[in-house]
């Protein structure tokens, strides 16, 4: 696969865009296992979906892989291989999703699909700092309800993007919690959503390998997050209260926490 | 499920035969037990070593035409972190067959002991595995290496232990021959054929550990004939292993000499409802055939 353009979103996430006829019909919160020649494999959202058949994925630089991305050139061959996943179900009604981090980049699709149901939606975005925000232009555009927190005050409120969703949750009703983001605040929103019996969904990550249910890295509890996920329901969560949010498995089995 | 799906191997009882094949999802307890919860008859775990070991970057499965293409690298937490494992897999009741691997014969006999401390019902040895070096088939292409190898366990171990074969060399008979003189309770024919692919976009190796293993169908050929040249030469039972997806599969390998069946590639393609379909469709088929039970057709393909 040929990158056709690359955005830069912020000093430390790029988005790469690429051409892809399967990807094209792929449904918001399915993810891709991306082959960077000579480095790794790594799984990605796709964080932009469009029926002309450009998509793209979003990367921060993280690791070994994400920077190599990072290096990536228009023109430069990567290979993909998916869409994977279920992705998320998409329901009508009054709908809260909440991103934090990099966790925004499924988000945005998500969004733009559930106009299409006529959701009524609150869009919540956090960060550490106003840097490591990206994509706001374009939820703004998608959806009229956005608010910002960052933890450091440097847009939007001060805060967790958890205590303001908890603020608004005492206020509102909602049909559907949709969260993405690092997994201790999903696990907070999981909670607030069985405190506030409002139906939820997250979408969950781990190290993966074969991106089709087979060889069992990327496995919390009885679940695969490649074939069973990547999003999993509040009454799925419950199933592994012992793991989600508190651990996850490394390249070798292993278990260490968050 | 009846009685007719019942059956026995080294003394394991299996309401029926399909297992789950080594290094499929083997390395969560609660996976396991979700297996077993599908209807796998029994269940072997992901290789574990002694040390943990992180296994190769990735790309390490790549689906080919057929089949999948694997090179892990034996990746383990070490047995050390694999007891909490075996026990969540064993409330799923059904056996739990920890497949192991090591460096050596110490290795694997030590690794065996503490796998049947932690409740392991029986073991798999894996001398098989064809992309790491110094073990898997590097020992289990030399007879006296798995004879050596199959000694230690079994003088370290009283539970029943399977020998997991290669189809990597010219004559597996004798190497199943060795293992069943040393003492293996049973075999398990096939691991995966050493095999690699290139993708000619970018004219590389598609693993990044460039040479792997191939499953899945294609091999299905390869392995039935495995079987049915080690079931004529050896008193123990056989296990059969490699591309079996459907339950005339199984049925195949049965009346090639397969006492059991392990299912692995499938699922990804099948999914878990594999073993159910497979165990059912078993079961259909001794009805129509008019046989009262499994056992009753391994090996019945020698008759002609």
């Amino acid at each position: 696969m040929r990158i056709q353009r690359i955005r830069e979103e912020n000093p430390t996430v790029k988005t790469l865009i690429f051409h892809d006829k399967h990807c094209a019909e792929a449904k918001p919160g399915q993810f891709v296992m991306v082959w960077i020649l000579g480095v790794d494999e790594v799984p990605m959202s796709l964080s932009s979906i469009n029926s002309d058949g450009l998509s793209s994925i979003t990367v921060a630089e993280v690791g070994e892989a994400t920077q190599a991305l990072h290096q990536i050139k228009v023109g430069d061959v990567l290979g993909i291989r998916g869409p994977y996943g279920n992705g998320f179900t998409l329901v009508g009604g009054k709908v809260m999703i909440v991103g934090g981090g990099t966790g925004l980049a499924p988000l945005l699709p998500l969004a733009k699909s559930l106009r299409r149901f006529s959701a009524k939606i609150s869009f919540l975005a956090g960060a550490k700092t106003r840097d490591e925000l990206f994509f706001l232009e374009r939820i703004k555009k998608a959806v009229s309800k956005v608010n910002v927190t960052t933890e450091d005050g440097s847009y939007g409120l001060k805060g967790l993007v958890t205590d303001l969703a908890e603020q608004i949750l005492e206020k509102e009703e909602f049909d559907m919690i949709y969260a993405c983001g690092p997994e201790k605040m999903m696990l907070k929103m999981f909670l607030l959503a069985e405190q506030y019996h409002t139906p939820f969904q997250a979408s969950l990550e781990r190290y993966m390998r074969c991106g089709i249910g087979i060889c069992g890295s990327c496995c919390i509890g009885e679940y695969r997050i490649c074939k069973d996920g990547p999003v999993f329901s509040g009454r799925q969560l419950r199933k592994v209260k012992k793991e989600f949010g508190l651990f996850k498995r490394e390249a070798d089995g292993s278990k260490v926490s968050f | 499920m009846s009685s007719r799906l019942v059956t026995e191997i080294a003394g394991l009882k299996l309401a029926n035969p399909t297992m789950l094949a080594a290094g499929i999802l083997g390395s969560s307890g609660s996976f396991l037990r979700r297996i077993a919860e599908a209807g796998a008859g029994a269940v072997v775990t992901k290789s574990v070593g002694l040390k943990p070991r992180i296994g190769y970057p990735n790309p390490t499965v790549v689906q080919v035409d057929c089949g999948l293409l694997n090179a892990i690298g034996l990746s383990s937490p070490g047995i050390h972190n694999f007891g909490e494992e075996i026990r969540e897999a064993k409330k799923g009741g059904v056996p739990v067959i920890v497949s192991i691997y090591g460096f050596s014969p110490e290795d694997f006999a030590e690794v065996a002991r503490m796998a049947v401390e932690e409740g392991a019902d029986a073991l798999e040895l894996n001398v098989s595995c064809p992309h790491v070096e110094k073990t898997g088939s590097e020992i289990g292409q030399n007879p006296r290496s798995v004879a050596e190898v199959v000694k230690k366990v079994k003088n370290k171990v009283d539970k029943p232990v399977f020998v997991k074969l290669t189809p990597n060399v010219a004559d597996i008979i004798e190497v199943a021959e060795a293992a069943v003189k040393a003492g293996a309770d049973a075999v398990t024919a096939i691991n995966t054929v050493r095999a690699m692919t290139v993708d000619i976009e970018t004219t590389r190796p598609v693993l990044a550990n460039k040479i792997g293993g191939l499953s899945g169908p294609a091999i299905k050929p390869v392995a039935v004939r495995c079987v049915y040249e080690i079931y004529r030469r050896v008193d123990v039972p056989v296990v059969g292993c490699g591309g079996i997806a459907t339950w005339r599969d199984a049925v195949e390998f049965m009346l090639a000499g397969a006492s059991a069946v392990q299912i692995g590639t499938a699922v990804a393609f099948e999914g878990l409802e594999v073993f159910k379909s497979i165990a059912e469709g078993i079961e259909a088929y001794l009805e129509r055939m008019g046989f009262g039970s499994v056992k009753e057709i391994v090996g019945l393909s020698h008759q002609h």
